[in-house]
């Protein structure tokens, strides 16, 4: 058990960070969290500089146009570029940590030579239309239909919680391409052309107050067959290579910012006065502080086991799963404490009274959708119980 | 970077777990209990025999270490393990490292200094701001306590503590003590969090309740989540801070010792408390162990400072 970087995993950061001092400060200033042309331009150009560089696909394999690091490689791209605070993967997440690695493991040549490199450089933003109105937790019971019509599919219904739907050129897509086989085993995965006539999307407006969610709905949408990915009825299982994804190493640079909000949260108990003295005096916070901290501690020491376990046997175990519970638990309690030290100065999505009060306000209702989105907290602990302990399932 | 377990390591960890559950199956915990929590001299020289006070001298890393102790905290094997392992590696106490004396090691603390097995103690440590003191087991004045918490740990009250032993650590030597102590300590806990876990899983899956096994209802599964994710991030800190104190981190090893010890200790006494709540009557009862890590956790969090006291540090470094 070492933690110590090797010599050539030191080598890659230091590459990496003399890379980022130099064109750090010609990115542009971040554009407006709604105005999503200069998003989406941002975010795409982004990645083009990260092709260029060579540092686009860091874990992909060579062969598809990535860089073919390791995971521990992974892991020091992701914390060094959030520690130099270089733009956020942002749009281009689904394409670069679900539907891209999906396409690596699963589609045809022809797929792999058009799709990768269009999310590689930026030129395609991918969407996400997997859960429904009627299929959430339990995904597998979508019911967003397809038809087989000739060298077509047809598809018809819903899809909902499709962030950057509006402004993406491709949708991964599952659809019940068999409604009387056992819900598992009736379903595709499709590469959607979000121009494809039919299409209408309507922005869905979060608690934030951003419209980066949407409601997609399908009327009688036609999708070539050759965009299938897997067979017809295997969705289920191509989703799953998708999934296993999302949580090895998606929280990263989250984590890295809450350890930055603990150090915030600090000074601004030092700073705010209540009753003649500071908050930080007293020892109730301090301890409760002290304790979030080192949780993070943990936090970063279990990623680091993660990564390891991946590295070693390919696949990330249980430890994505724990880790994801555990994580939003002490970001909901930072998020918690904020509000407390603010007191009124909670109030405003701005910042007030010369307050840093809009970043910490809008953090913590950012930390509730964490222990929703990717799988709710819950059936995170299902899978937990089951998969790892060996609980029986209740169905 | 490879923070996995190496496969020496798996299976140096797999030896001393088959060794405990050998030589000190749950179903001997009884009778030791009804003996006084006495230690049995040939079985501590089973465990000396084994390696574990002579881990260091043998080759064996600190994190090595704490891969045995989660073994020895997962079996509650009873006895002053962690001190007798930090006489033979701190003091190079020969006696020690043969399992030929048993060393105990006393806190010298608020609002009481308790000496635990007293009676079957060869030599007495005392750990103080100061440093580590060396005195025979019977030099201080002590009280017996008539109804220790955890019948596998006896204990006295200890008075005058201040005075007396010859002086074997301080400065930086005593530090190093206390660290890896704490971080041992650390690693039994994480080690009774597992038992605690195990035990509840089981009795999950074969408990009917309704016409099922309650380990198919939510409510109970999600208990076990909680007590396994608890587990572990403390395990993830606490082989964190094995690796930063051998040198193979990043990080400062004071810091990272006592975030171990802090999230090791309350995770040890929720999975404890939450196992005895899975079991439901049976787990108020003595018969069942849920109850026996529970104690066991009670007892370690207060070696080598509790979670608050740790909390306080890291807070006052912040």
């Amino acid at each position: 058990m070492d933690l110590r970087y090797t010599d050539s995993e030191l080598a890659f950061r230091e590459e990496l960070r003399a890379w980022l001092r130099e064109v750090l400060p010609s990115v542009p200033p971040e554009p407006h969290r709604n105005d999503w042309e200069g998003r989406r331009a941002w975010d795409t150009g982004w990645q083009r500089m990260l092709f260029d560089a060579g540092y686009a696909g860091i874990n992909w394999p060579k062969e598809y146009g990535g860089r073919g690091a390791t995971p521990t490689e992974h892991l020091i791209f992701l914390e060094e570029t959030e520690r130099m605070r270089a733009p956020y993967v942002g749009m281009n997440f689904v394409g670069l940590l679900h539907a891209g690695p999906t396409l690596v493991a699963e589609a045809t040549d022809e797929q792999k030579a058009y799709h990768l490199p269009g999310i590689l450089k930026g030129e395609h933003v991918w969407c996400q239309g997997f859960s429904e109105p009627g299929a959430g937790s339990d995904l597998a019971s979508l019911r967003c239909r397809a038809f087989r019509d000739g060298d077509d599919y047809v598809i018809s219904g819903s899809k909902i919680w499709t962030s950057f739907g509006h402004t993406a050129d491709y949708c991964e897509m599952l659809v019940r391409t068999d409604p009387d086989a056992p819900k598992h085993k009736g379903i595709t995965w499709l590469i959607l052309p979000m121009n494809a006539a039919g299409i209408d999307i309507r922005p869905l407006r979060t608690m934030e107050g951003s419209t980066e969610f949407c409601e997609v709905y399908f009327d009688e949408v036609r999708v070539p067959v050759k965009n299938r990915v897997g067979d017809e009825n295997d969705g289920w299982r191509v989703t799953m290579v998708t999934l296993a994804f999302e949580r090895g190493t998606a929280f990263v640079s989250e984590m890295l910012q809450s350890m930055e909000l603990v150090r915030d949260l600090t000074d601004l108990a030092k700073k705010i006065t209540r009753h003649g003295s500071t908050a930080w005096e007293d020892a109730g916070l301090r301890r409760e502080l002290a304790h979030l901290s080192g949780e993070l501690d943990a936090l970063w020491a279990l990623t680091k086991r993660n990564i390891s376990e991946a590295q070693r046997k390919g696949l990330v175990g249980a430890g994505g799963n724990v880790f994801k519970v555990a994580y939003t638990d002490v970001r909901q309690k930072l998020g918690d404490i904020s509000m407390r030290l603010l007191d009124r100065a909670s109030l405003s999505l701005d910042d007030m009274a010369g307050l840093p009060t809009g970043k910490h306000v809008k953090g913590r209702i950012h930390a509730l959708s964490i222990g929703i989105a990717a799988g709710t907290s819950q059936v995170q602990k299902n899978i937990v119980s089951e998969r790892v302990l060996g609980l029986p399932k209740d169905r | 970077m490879d923070f996995w377990p190496t496969d020496d390591q798996t299976a140096l960890q797999e030896g001393v777990r088959t060794f405990c559950q050998g030589r000190f199956p749950f179903e001997t915990l009884h009778d030791i209990e009804a003996t006084g929590g006495r230690i049995d001299r040939s079985a501590w020289k089973d465990i000396a025999e084994m390696g574990v006070f002579s881990l260091r001298h043998d080759g064996f890393g600190i994190s090595d270490a704490a891969l045995v102790f989660e073994e020895l905290g997962r079996a509650l094997v009873p006895g002053p393990l962690v001190a007798t392992y930090l006489a033979a590696t701190h003091l190079s106490d020969t006696a020690a490292a043969s399992g030929a004396s048993i060393i105990g090691l006393a806190e010298v603390a608020e609002p009481v200094t308790v000496i635990e097995h007293a009676d079957d103690l060869d030599v007495l440590l005392l750990l103080d701001g100061n440093g580590v003191r060396r005195m025979a087991p019977d030099a201080l004045p002590t009280d017996a306590v008539e109804r220790p918490v955890e019948p596998l740990t006896p204990l006295r009250l200890a008075h005058a503590v201040t005075a007396g032993g010859d002086t074997v650590l301080s400065g930086a030597d005593a530090r190093a003590f206390r660290l890896e102590g704490t971080l041992l300590t650390a690693a039994m806990q994480v080690g009774v969090s597992f038992a605690a876990i195990d035990l509840a899983v089981e009795y999950a899956k074969g408990r009917e309740q309704f016409g099922r096994p309650i380990g198919q209802f939510q409510a109970v599964k999600h208990m076990c989540a909680d007590m396994l994710t608890r587990a572990e991030v403390a395990r993830s800190a606490m082989y964190a801070a094995a690796a930063n104190l051998e040198g193979k981190g990043e990080d400062d090893a004071e810091h990272s010792v006592r975030v171990a010890k802090m999230l090791a200790g309350d995770a040890a006494i929720f999975c404890g408390k939450t196992g005895i709540q899975l079991h439901g009557g049976m787990g108020f009862t003595w018969e069942v162990n849920a109850q026996r890590f529970w104690k066991r956790a009670t007892v370690l969090d207060t070696h080598f400072g509790n979670s608050d006291i740790h909390a306080d540090a890291i807070a006052a470094a912040m």
